[in-house]
């Protein structure tokens, strides 16, 4: 259960080289929402965009396959999509929106749509939650020291960011540069640290890299809409896949991040809990 | 009627419940005793809670029409007498140089098993905390408090207004006793005190922020930005509902509920 509750667990990865391009690793969360727009199952996506091309992520929304991939790729700062739900449903006035967020988000969205006190008229809105795997995020100025003090680089010549194999990548213009996971610790923000869910549990499908191969992503199918629109992306062929049992390092290295997160949260708020600084009321 | 939550409530109290039972019973109910007999009261607020309740009726027919009788309310009952009643919605804050508002709040709570706090300026006051008097026509009319410092409520609804959804929610939770679903209303029963801070004092300042952004998808007003993964508050325009902190998912998350509504 380390994992949630989840009806299947692939890898797998977009077969449209246009998404291949631009995608951090299989492009599934792209190659789901350019599916469910062709599909009339949402009208448009709240994504995490890059508007300044600076790094620092805001939320947009996408309305159709160009803008999906424009927003393509992972950024490791804070977007609120959450908050750009509401563009979509008031300046868009979509009826049907979709959305890609991370597992805090994920309960956002979630106790929104199960005690809805003030957000009226959005809960039902939202017919596709993907979520992505995440085991903590930065502010900008922690991107900026890794960057510019870590590696010497500017944010500005960052091509491509990439958490793997214990370390924090940069591609900038005169190549890749790297440094080990351990020093980028202790420069994640501080609520990351009390989260118990690395796989996105409550969304309609989960993606992350961890436990594919490079260039492919790995996949939860959790609800029957999740399973349905997954299925039907395989069945046109937009998405291939693998079964996860024949992939390295497969599932036994995503349970054992998962498991790790649970253990150092309960730890954190057991800690918290001593000092007396207040934690999440679970009901 | 709502034993199992009065019960859950008030404890010791359980004879009052037996002695209010038979209540339901009385022949001048024209309606099945069985459905809950819900009133409305308006005090000082903008009647927006009341049209969340009235006007969307394609999610509430249902629940207005079907499973319960609305006994008592301004425009909504032709009845001016104070029935019994199951459950009492209480919509605005209470004016304390208004002795007619007063009268009727403590009538309401001799006269109903559940009283709910309904809508943000019951809860806490919302805008009307700002009030300061010197209007006409009633210039000495300047302090309007949140309902639960004058008398005991049972459970508090935030929003400003209230979303049609999360009446009808709350409306079926208490005719099947749902304690899991109320119980975060119960609790929130007792705050008077309400603003976009409460995210800066009681979510950010204690280490529990992730940026999620729920805070500024619920407020109501825009006063709510988010700025480098943290929700900025624009004092000007926040109207102190409450909102944002209620929606919040590291203030209180209902795990359970979820999990039941999703089957995940």
């Amino acid at each position: 259960m380390v994992l949630g509750t989840y009806k299947e667990a692939l890898s797998a990865r977009a077969t449209d080289s246009k998404i291949q391009k631009v995608a951090q690793d299989g492009g599934i969360a792209s190659a789901l929402l350019i599916h469910a727009l062709e599909e009339g199952i949402i009208e448009g996506a709240v994504v995490a965009g890059d508007p300044n091309d600076d790094w620092a992520p805001y939320p947009q929304v996408a309305t159709n396959a160009d803008e999906v991939l424009q927003a393509a790729g992972t950024k490791y700062s804070m977007s609120p999509n959450v908050f750009g739900i509401k563009e979509a449903a008031r300046q868009f006035g979509l009826e049907k929106i979709g959305t890609v967020v991370v597992p805090c988000q994920m309960q956002g969205i979630r106790k929104a749509q199960a005690y809805p006190f003030s957000i009226r008229f959005i809960g039902d809105k939202i017919k596709l939650l993907i979520g992505i795997f995440c085991m903590e995020n930065f502010p900008m100025a922690s991107l900026d020291t890794f960057s510019e003090a870590m590696m010497d680089s500017s944010l500005n010549d960052v091509k491509k960011m990439d958490i793997g194999k214990g370390k924090f990548r940069i591609n900038t213009t005169d190549g890749t540069k790297d440094i080990p996971l351990k020093k980028t610790h202790g420069y994640e923000q501080s609520g990351c640290n009390i989260c118990n869910d690395y796989v996105a549990e409550w969304s309609d499908v989960s993606t992350g890299s961890v436990g594919s191969p490079d260039g492919w992503s790995t996949v939860l199918t959790r609800t029957d809409n999740g399973v349905d629109l997954f299925t039907s992306a395989v069945d046109v062929g937009l998405i291939e896949t693998k079964p996860i049992e024949e992939v390295k390092p497969g599932l036994p290295l995503l349970e054992k991040l998962a498991k790790g997160k649970k253990d150092k949260s309960k730890k954190e708020i057991e800690r918290r809990t001593k000092m007396g600084i207040p934690t999440p009321v679970l009901y | 009627m709502f034993s199992r939550i009065k019960k859950a409530l008030s404890g010791p109290n359980e004879p009052e419940k037996e002695e209010k039972k038979p209540v339901e019973e009385k022949p001048q109910e024209t309606s099945s005793p069985t459905k809950p007999r819900v009133g409305y009261i308006h005090l000082s607020g903008c009647s927006g809670d009341g049209m969340s309740l009235t006007e969307n009726y394609d999610i509430l027919d249902v629940v207005l029409m079907d499973m319960v009788d609305i006994v008592y309310g301004q425009t909504l009952v032709d009845r001016w007498d104070m029935p019994e009643m199951d459950l009492c919605l209480i919509e605005g804050s209470v004016c304390l140089q208004d002795e007619h508002s007063i009268k009727e709040l403590m009538e309401a709570r001799e006269k109903s098993q559940l009283v709910c706090a309904f809508g943000s300026c019951a809860v806490n006051g919302c805008f009307t905390t700002y009030a300061r008097g010197g209007q006409q026509a009633q210039p000495q009319q300047e302090s309007f408090v949140p309902i639960s410092q004058l008398i005991k409520v049972d459970l508090a609804l935030p929003g400003c207004p209230v979303s049609p959804e999360m009446i009808a929610n709350t409306v079926i939770a208490l005719t099947e006793g749902n304690m899991t679903y109320l119980q975060p209303a119960i609790d929130l029963a007792n705050c008077t005190t309400a603003c976009g801070c409460d995210l800066l004092n009681n979510v950010i300042r204690n280490a529990r922020c992730t940026g999620c952004g729920t805070c500024a998808l619920a407020c109501q007003t825009r006063a709510l930005n988010m700025i480098e993964g943290r929700p900025h508050l624009n004092n000007a325009r926040c109207i102190k509902c409450g909102c944002c902190s209620t929606s919040c998912p590291r203030m209180w998350l209902p795990v359970n509920q979820i999990k039941e509504n999703t089957g995940l």
